[in-house]
């Protein structure tokens, strides 16, 4: 009823209003004739009054609209406000701990604040996928590269200066967690001597490493069974492991507070320029230049395109996929561009057992001539372990699933082997996580692709990029401001050994 | 009477483990004192003040590295010996060469008596570093004592895990170690205290940062069996404490 009553009243207040706007137009109109044309303009004709009724059909439409679906304020015409900029000098693809690093590196090398202007693309900024925080998170120098023991020294004095590094003011310092128990490698016969020149080469670059007989490991750790051991090296300092998460996000925290921004999106395209080049042997070869970077937004069809001068290619296990938009490894066989970045994922499951007779405080990372690992996790006696499966038998790399199966048939067998107290053992979680697998020679690929002139790569770590991560950041960093390698030389781990196809294996006993 | 006197005890005992602690972590229950805070609120208004502060950082930091020098020029004119047993005295610490009963300390201005130039090429048997300002860097220049059998670190606060995952240059000769009152010192780094195969007696206590100190204490135990391990100053009645918050 009131709803009756109240409608006619407005009826007759309209045309009141309209006549009441009217008159005093009028004698504005004298006094200012400025102001008359607009007045006449808006008032009066018939079209004008058409749209304002239809607007105002329209805003009744949508009030009704949002009447109907309470609580949401979806409207079809919103405006992503996290797009990345148009323009940006240096776009990182992948926010993992390398990329980040790189990001801190080019921002710490930056001659003036604000001279670079450095983006990081991340596609999944809760980093469920990422190898970085599904690591088991080691450090150590026993390996038989100089390249990668000097890749692990110089991150080992990074991390040990951490706050000075990666400290920000007014802010926590950072408490990477580390734990300072060495890594213990056991060798049988046929792995012996390999395992004294890697000593004698890890001596000489200046990593503190001892060899111990079978007695002296029994000696030292009365837990591990020796049958079958000839050999054991043992790292007596900046060996040990810590929290991925933690140097991930102080990484991330010190270079944002620096002025790198970050965003959430997936790199889907690039627009290049080709350049086509004759070589000696009159093959025509195309040399492309990046101009700018897709990227697409989550969840939705919205894309960027970023204008870039340099990017640098961090996506880890997915890299060779990002090269693969560009057409690198389509091209025909037995040319430049059919040779591909020979980086793929790669799934290894990572165990968490329950054992209370385990061996105590001084564990330190064990790694088996089998092939199998494990490390102490925590004090409540909870261990990690795995291994890495057999070439032939690798596993699905489409999902992160554990095969638990793994577990009981190839790694149970031979850690309890190793470690009697672990027969009686209880798998309390497990976990599966990517390596970005270099199928070449396992080892990191640092440098430019010699047909993309603007695209740098440090990726392929097969598994030690978490440890190398604040020397490779820095490593590249120098590359891209300075023009080459400054303070640790790792040209050896550039394109050309691929294109060449001379392998840089680690000499490995396992 | 003397029941009130241990509960303030208590009171004075915790209110020192949060003091340690503050600079540390967040959580802690008093807020930082007024100095800071006013800092923190300038610093985050002006560029010039947050300029200023990093600046003392970094002279703070320079110092540091300053103090903790490598004595090479020294080493280089009187031997080893005297330039590590130097660098003690310059930090404030004492010193005792084999074969000595003497021991060389610094007072409390810093001044110490030259008299200890004379034991050129005589090891050192006993370093006192309690209090100072010692850390990894500065450990290099006692790496040549290969008789050193007693080394006090008590109340250092550059001390990390790092410091004691390198001490393992002592393995063959260290036999007591006191590592007391460092306020950096976390249970990852006890662990690479398995290198010290000859430590007789280790003092650990009062490390505010060693969470769950009982079972670390029992897992050192584990570890280093042929030592004496002294840890005083935990509250190991954890309930207990709950309890009295309750009714307070």
């Amino acid at each position: 009823m009131a709803a009756w009553r109240q409608l006619p009243g407005r009826a007759r207040a309209a045309p009141g209003l309209l006549t009441s706007t009217r008159l005093t137009q009028l004698p504005r109109d004298r006094r200012a004739p400025l102001t008359c044309r607009r007045s006449l303009c808006t008032s009066g004709s018939s079209p004008n009054d058409y749209f304002k009724d239809l607007q105002a059909q329209l805003a009744g439409m949508k009030k009704k609209a949002a009447d109907v679906l309470p609580g949401s304020s979806w409207t079809s015409l919103e405006i992503n406000t996290d797009l990345p900029p148009k323009r940006a000098d240096i776009v990182i693809v992948g926010g993992g701990v390398v990329g980040w690093s790189i990001a801190y590196w080019l921002k710490q090398k930056e001659r003036v604040r604000g001279g670079v202007q450095v983006i990081v693309v991340e596609r999944d900024p809760t980093y469920t996928q990422a190898s970085t925080v599904l690591s088991v998170g080691g450090i150590r120098q026993q390996f038989s590269l100089l390249e990668n023991i000097h890749l692990s020294l110089a991150s080992a004095d990074f991390m040990r200066n951490i706050n000075d590094h990666l400290g920000v003011l007014n802010e926590e310092p950072v408490d990477l967690q580390f734990n300072h128990s060495g890594y213990l490698f056991l060798a049988n016969e046929k792995v012996a001597h390999i395992m004294e020149e890697n000593y004698n080469t890890q001596r000489l670059a200046g990593a503190k490493v001892s060899l111990l007989s079978p007695t002296q490991v029994k000696e030292k750790f009365p837990w591990i069974n020796t049958e079958g051991v000839a050999l054991a090296s043992y790292g007596l300092e900046n060996e040990g492991w810590f929290d991925p998460w933690t140097l991930l996000n102080a990484f991330k925290r010190k270079a944002i507070s620096m002025g790198v921004t970050q965003f959430c999106g997936e790199v889907t395209g690039f627009k290049t320029l080709t350049n086509i080049m004759t070589t000696i042997d009159d093959e025509k070869v195309g040399v492309q230049r990046i101009k700018s970077v897709k990227v697409q937004m989550p969840n939705s069809l919205q894309y960027q395109l970023v204008d870039c001068a340099v990017v640098v290619n961090a996506a880890g296990a997915f890299s060779g996929k990002l090269a693969e938009m560009l057409g690198i490894g389509l091209g025909p066989k037995d040319s430049f561009s059919g040779i591909p970045v020979p980086v793929e994922p790669r799934k290894r499951y990572v165990y968490v057992v329950h054992c209370p007779d385990g061996p105590g405080l001084d564990t330190p990372l064990l790694i088996d001539y089998s092939g199998v690992y494990f490390r102490r996790e925590g004090l409540g006696g909870n261990y990690i372990t795995g291994m890495s499966p057999e070439e032939v038998e690798e596993p699905d790399t489409n999902d992160l699933e554990v095969d638990h199966q793994f577990f009981q048939d190839k790694v149970w067998p031979k850690l309890a082997n190793r470690v009697p107290a672990f027969e009686k053992l209880k798998v309390s979680s497990a976990w599966a996580g990517f390596y970005d697998y270099n199928t070449f020679d396992q080892n990191g690929i640092i440098g430019m692709h010699p047909l993309i002139n603007n695209m740098y790569f440090a990726t392929g770590f097969s598994g030690h990029g978490l440890q190398h991560s604040p020397a490779v950041g820095r490593a590249v960093a120098e590359l891209i401001l300075d023009g080459n390698f400054k303070t640790l030389d790792l040209s050896n781990f550039g394109f050309k050994r691929i294109v060449e196809q001379e392998p840089m294996l680690e000499r490995n006993i396992v | 009477m003397s029941a009130s006197m241990v509960v303030l005890h208590r009171c004075c005992q915790r209110s020192a483990l949060l003091v340690a602690r503050r600079q540390w972590m967040s959580s802690s229950a008093s807020r930082p004192p007024l100095v800071s805070r006013l800092l923190l609120f300038l610093t985050q208004r002006f560029y010039d003040v947050e300029m200023l502060v990093s600046w003392k950082h970094h002279f703070k930091r320079n110092q540091l590295q300053k103090t903790n020098a490598y004595y090479g020029y020294t080493e280089k004119f009187y031997g080893t010996d005297i330039a590590a047993a130097y660098y003690i005295l310059k930090l404030g610490g004492g010193v005792r060469f084999v074969g000595q009963s003497e021991w060389f300390h610094a007072d409390r201005r810093g001044k110490f008596s030259w008299d200890f130039l004379k034991f050129k090429n005589t090891p050192l048997e006993e370093v006192d570093m309690s209090q100072t300002l010692i850390n990894y860097t500065g450990l290099r220049n006692l790496e040549t004592q290969k008789q050193l059998r007693t080394l006090r670190l008590r109340g250092c606060p550059e001390i990390d895990d790092w410091f004691l995952a390198r001490l393992h240059v002592f393995q063959d000769s260290l036999e007591e170690l006191d590592i007391s009152d460092c306020p950096r010192i976390t249970t990852g780094g006890l662990a690479a205290l398995r290198n010290l195969k000859r430590l007789k007696l280790l003092y650990v206590s009062s490390l505010p940062r060693v969470s769950c100190p009982g079972l670390v204490i029992i897992l050192l135990e584990e570890m280093l069996p042929q030592c004496q391990i002294i840890a005083e100053g935990y509250d190991h009645s954890v309930r207990q404490a709950e309890g009295e918050r309750m009714e307070s």
